[in-house]
């Protein structure tokens, strides 16, 4: 008899790695954008089932929300020509399909070996995780959560920067 | 196996996405089909980080945590990336990655 949790975490992983080959595999850019947009929102229900609904909220606000529109944007800004070639591969396949595998299969079998000495509580995650999280977030982890707001104050200011268009006749001084 | 699910599901699942990038990462032409498949490293990072938070240390949130900071820094990492990408398209007219070789000696 197989359980619910058992089935929810094999269709998640099926959607999520199905539509991850979709991502890569696909020769169109845009359907590749949109293949991600599947992988992100299967990883938040990964995360709704393993106890952790504030980020699989986070997961879908800043991922497959924000992330993907911008890669959209990025796509719309950059590509003039046939969409349908887009999205090619280079001449790297032949070393990098070997390189993958056997990262692949040593991580898999390193989990496999591993399954019984993991330090498993077992114990379930508190179900008010936005609580914890912030007291944790304002009071033990305050510094990192500071740093973190100025590196995305640097990264508003950096694109804005990079991205600002430069007139040809303007004087460089 | 099939039927409950352990810890090793989860660092199995996050291994093949994982590769799945790494492998795009690696050989795609096209430098924002790159930018995409390091989120998707990213992403199984992330699985990793929550799923060790609930088997190993369900009440301290560290994995939880950290996954909010890789988000934060993946986020930051595909602006400026993008930016990146469009001033190099606006000089080169090419997001085509075997085109950049300007640093090529």
């Amino acid at each position: 008899m197989v359980s619910l949790s058992a089935a929810a975490f094999w269709l998640l992983a099926l959607t999520i790695l199905g539509a991850a080959l979709l991502v890569v595999m696909s020769k169109n850019i845009v359907h590749s954008v949109l293949w991600l947009i599947v992988v992100f929102l299967g990883i938040a229900g990964v995360f709704l089932m393993l106890g952790a609904k504030f980020l699989a909220a986070i997961q879908i606000l800043v991922y497959a929300g924000a992330v993907c529109i911008m890669v959209v944007f990025g796509v719309m800004l950059t590509q003039r020509e046939d969409m349908s070639k887009s999205n090619i591969f280079n001449k790297r396949m032949l070393t990098a399909a070997p390189v993958v595998g056997l990262l692949l299969v040593v991580s898999g079998t390193l989990a496999f070996k591993s399954v019984d000495k993991a330090p498993v509580n077992g114990g379930s995650v508190p179900t008010n995780t936005v609580e914890a999280i912030g007291e944790l977030l304002l009071s033990k982890y305050v510094v990192p959560f500071e740093v973190a707001a100025i590196l995305l104050l640097v990264a508003l200011i950096g694109a804005v920067f990079l991205s600002m268009e430069v007139k040809p006749d303007a004087d460089n001084d | 196996m099939l039927t409950t699910i352990s810890p090793m599901h989860f660092v199995v699942l996050s291994a093949a996405l994982f590769a799945i990038g790494l492998f795009g990462a690696i050989t795609k032409k096209n430098a924002i089909t790159v930018l995409i498949c390091i989120e998707l490293m990213l992403s199984a990072v992330n699985i990793n980080l929550v799923a060790f938070n609930m088997f190993v240390t369900p009440e301290a949130f560290i994995g939880q945590i950290f996954a909010i900071f890789v988000i934060t820094v993946a986020a930051a990492e595909i602006g400026v990336g993008l930016a990146i990408m469009l001033t190099i398209y606006r000089n080169k007219l090419s997001v085509d990655l075997d085109d950049f070789d300007w640093m090529k000696w």
